[in-house]
């Protein structure tokens, strides 16, 4: 393969990583802007749409859309009983309270996982079959493909929801002032839980779409998760554009360094970049400067 | 009695503990298990140093252990230095690289601070499997010399245990002054009210960075006497899984509590010998204990004595 | 003493502060009045570089302390209390005024590890002084009580007593009569008269009225972000702007 060729190769790998990441960055920034939390199990909620959906195959052998479907249903319901037993109860418990709660509670899904499917890895057959295809001198994979369609339609789906469904702007008005959307009559406690319910649903799509490209095993989320994590904060939070781009960048960044500069340190290049933002530019390249109310 | 008359009792009753205890066991397999639930105590009072007074969450003080391991054991290794030598260019080394990072880290807080030391855990993590000619990569690095003192050489379960103890109630005592000093009562204040610290002329940051330093050259050194005790080091010893076992001994025996730290590195040390299965479950496990103790006994169990003892107390003057 | 200089704050499209600008003499009372939203806060964090003003300058005494971040205030005599109590909740009350006495005691993190001699008698000195700082405040008897458990007035008290340890020049004090009854606003009265006399200035932000004519030298009338009025209490009660901004806001 010649120089230019391998770049394009790096960079379609990046992107079709990248939408992965931005996918879980959008979870991470849908419970944020409703809630001010960090929801440190959202890696796990990745995890388990890809686990689960292997489990409803191989164990019921049920079609793939219909295991899908259930993996999908099966982590919403973990993240509604997630935000019931570990986030409500806590309302005011101190934000150091919060931050080991919240750890605890994703390394106990992850432990659950661990029991259940042990530490093996396992694999999902691609949506669509195995052989390449060839785009600009790169190989791709047609799940690459179902990565990139997936991602956009996610994405748009939650743009329209949002932007013009009721309840997307009750969420978006608590994200600005819950005590204001409480007064003209959102509950804020459904929106919370109804956040948690989005971002486990995303975040389990996410881990079903990369799972035939990955292994899937019980400890990806913390890997996923960080890097989704780092995806919400390069794009500043924003449950939109800036969280995909920020998705994209380092997904780019990841694949070029790790096909240019080594590829055993990928993962590490992944932390560094996050490690950089939060240093310098904690509130993202699209996000603005917060200032704290004494 | 004074508090102060109080404390020093204790304390000694406590290294009287540590002292009989071999004789007790008479080189039964246990006496191993000390070793380490000395190498633990060290590790958890570090910790607690951050997390308990000051309050600040590291999710990757495992790498700061592995550093330490790691700089002596390849110091010693493939550079003949010696071993006490190596351990304190080891501790020293690791405490720079702390200081460095302290500040850019610590501005951070909360879920930040956590994923950041994740971030920076795992980091290290990956640098330790890839190295491979400086680390000998997943699959460890052996032949590590153990230490000697002249004619004592620190190769029998009962010699490791007397020199990590050693070590390891020195950190414990030097930690209980600290706590009950005016640095002590400075980081509990950051802990409770920052603002009010440093409206108080507390220099938050400088602070931060200087427990965090602290914390990292008691962990490091714990590396080195790891390392020399063990003579064999791999990277899995040093990843997330034990960073959070790190935070739940903590945790468990109580935040801001030395002997706490005792109790829960005793624990999670213990456990796994008495329960076969213990293994198994030991993620589900700590994530369950974090979870209960934060929610229902945020005192830890030194928390639970604590008011166990008052409650005594009262009963006694009623 | 302590001089603001047409300080100008805004928060994205709000102006919170808006060419303020005023003189606190050295030894004097002054309150700081205005309705609701004024901008008082804003000003008392400007000042004790809790936020960064965008305009203006801030000094005390002869320095600019304009750029300064809040842990150097101290140090140059200059403390302030919250208007939500800010105690260091699950340490006593006794230890909250020790931590009043941090910079006035300087053992390190070897010298306390150690217990070297020096940090031990320098403890004996700092735990003598926190206690008659207790007694000042007239909470002496509180002293071994959690502080997140002590009932607001008395947290209030607390709160003073931790900032008078260090030894200020000058205390900035947040609406401390928010929350107290009368008994409890007299006692405070006595006691910011009993700091005055004792050479300390004091700045005040505060809604009782009473309180404010009481013990104030000076006052100082905030409205919507700017100064509308300064004068002796006679002269702002008298002041019809100063009728009209608070009429005006019911």
């Amino acid at each position: 393969m010649e120089n230019s060729d391998q770049i394009i190769q790096y960079l379609l790998s990046g992107l079709s990583n990248g939408s992965i990441y931005a996918l879980i960055g959008f979870g991470f920034a849908i419970i944020y802007n409703a809630t001010g939390i960090i929801n440190f199990a959202q890696g796990e909620f990745v995890m388990l749409g890809g686990m689960l959906t292997i489990f409803f195959l191989d164990v019921f052998q049920v079609p793939i859309l219909t295991a899908i479907l259930l993996a999908v249903g099966v982590s919403t319901a973990v993240g509604v009983v997630f935000e019931r037993l570990a986030i409500r109860p806590l309302k005011n418990a101190s934000p150091l309270s919060l931050v080991i709660i919240t750890i605890g509670a994703s390394i106990l899904i992850r432990g659950a996982a661990m029991l259940v499917w042990g530490k093996d890895t396992h694999a999902l057959p691609p949506f669509s079959g195995n052989d390449p295809l060839f785009l600009m001198g790169a190989t791709m994979l047609p799940q690459n493909l179902w990565i990139f369609a997936l991602t956009v339609m996610i994405i748009m789906a939650s743009k329209l929801f949002f932007n013009y469904t009721i309840f997307g702007k009750a969420m978006r008005a608590c994200a600005f002032n819950s005590q204001a959307a409480s007064l003209v009559g959102i509950s804020v406690k459904t929106m919370v839980l109804l956040s948690f319910m989005i971002s486990a649903a995303i975040g389990s799509l996410a881990g079903i779409i990369i799972a035939p490209l990955t292994m899937t095993s019980y400890d990806m989320g913390i890997m996923l998760g960080l890097k989704g994590f780092c995806a919400a904060i390069i794009g500043g939070m924003s449950s939109g554009l800036g969280t995909v781009i920020g998705g994209l960048l380092l997904g780019i960044l990841e694949s070029l360094g790790a096909g240019l500069i080594s590829a055993g340190y990928k993962d590490a290049i992944a932390f560094i970049i996050l490690l950089i933002i939060l240093f310098l530019r904690p509130e993202g390249i699209f996000g603005k400067k917060e200032t704290e109310r004494v | 009695m004074t508090k102060e008359q109080r404390d020093i009792i204790i304390f000694a009753a406590f290294g009287l503990a540590v002292l009989i205890t071999p004789l007790l066991l008479q080189g039964n397999y246990l006496l191993n298990v000390f070793v380490f639930i000395g190498i633990n105590t060290m590790l958890a009072v570090a910790l607690n140093l951050l997390l308990g007074y000051a309050g600040q969450i590291s999710l990757g003080h495992g790498a700061f252990f592995g550093l330490g391991a790691y700089i002596s054991g390849i110091l010693t290794t493939r550079g003949a230095v010696d071993p006490w030598l190596a351990m304190v260019a080891a501790a020293l080394c690791v405490g720079v690289i702390a200081f460095i990072i302290g500040f850019p880290i610590l501005k951070l807080k909360g879920h930040y601070l956590a994923m950041a030391t994740l971030g920076f855990g795992i980091i290290v993590y990956i640098i330790f499997n890839e190295t491979v000619d400086w680390t000998g990569g997943p699959s460890g690095m052996s032949g590590i010399p153990v230490l000697s003192l002249g004619p004592l050489i620190f190769d029998s379960d009962t010699a490791n245990y007397y020199l990590i103890w050693a070590v390891t109630l020195m950190t414990m005592l030097l930690s209980i002054n600290l706590a009950n000093s005016r640095i002590g009562r400075a980081l509990r204040a950051i802990h409770d009210s920052e603002v009010a610290a440093r409206v108080m002329g507390v220099n938050v940051r400088l602070l931060k960075v200087q427990i965090f330093t602290v914390s990292a050259l008691i962990s490091a050194l714990a590396g080195s006497l790891y390392a020399h005790t063990m003579t064999f080091i791999a990277p899995a010893s040093f990843g997330f899984n034990f960073s959070v076992e790190l935070v739940t001994m903590v945790i468990i025996g109580g935040l801001g509590s030395i002997y706490g730290s005792f109790l829960g590195a005793a624990i999670l040390t213990l456990l796994p010998e008495f329960l076969r299965v213990f293994h198994d479950f030991d993620i589900v496990i700590y994530g369950l204990l974090l979870i209960v103790m934060t929610m229902f006994m945020p005192g830890g169990l030194s928390g639970g004595f604590e008011a166990l003892a008052a409650a005594i107390k009262r009963r006694k003057e009623a | 003493m302590l001089s603001l200089q047409r300080i100008t704050k805004k928060f994205g499209g709000v102006t919170a502060l808006e060419d303020v600008s005023f003189h606190v003499a050295g030894g004097d009372i002054t309150g700081v009045i205005g309705p609701n939203g004024a901008g008082k806060t804003t000003l008392f964090n400007i000042a004790s570089g809790l936020y960064s003003q965008d305009g203006g300058e801030v000094h005390l005494g002869e320095k600019n302390i304009s750029r300064l971040p809040t842990e150097r205030l101290a140090r140059l005599g200059m403390v302030r209390t919250f208007q939500n109590v800010e105690l260091f909740g699950k340490m006593t009350v006794l230890e909250n005024v020790m931590v009043g006495l941090h910079t006035k005691s300087k053992s390190g993190i070897f010298s306390c590890a150690c217990k070297l001699p020096g940090q031990i008698r320098e403890e004996k000195t700092i735990r003598s002084r926190a206690l008659t700082w207790l007694e000042y405040a007239g909470i002496a008897e509180l002293e071994g009580m959690t502080a997140a458990s002590l009932p607001f007035g008395k947290g209030r008290l607390l709160e003073i007593a931790r900032a008078l340890a260090s030894e200020p020049r000058i205390i900035l004090m947040d609406e401390p009569a928010a929350g107290l009854n009368s008994r409890e606003t007299m006692g405070l009265a006595e006691l910011i008269k009993k700091i005055k006399a004792s050479g300390i200035t004091i700045v005040l932000v505060e809604h009782d009225m009473e309180l404010v004519m009481d013990v104030c030298d000076t006052v100082v009338v905030l409205n919507l972000g700017r100064k509308l009025a300064a004068g002796t209490p006679r002269e702002i009660q008298e002041n019809p702007e100063v009728i009209a901004a608070y009429l005006g806001e019911g």
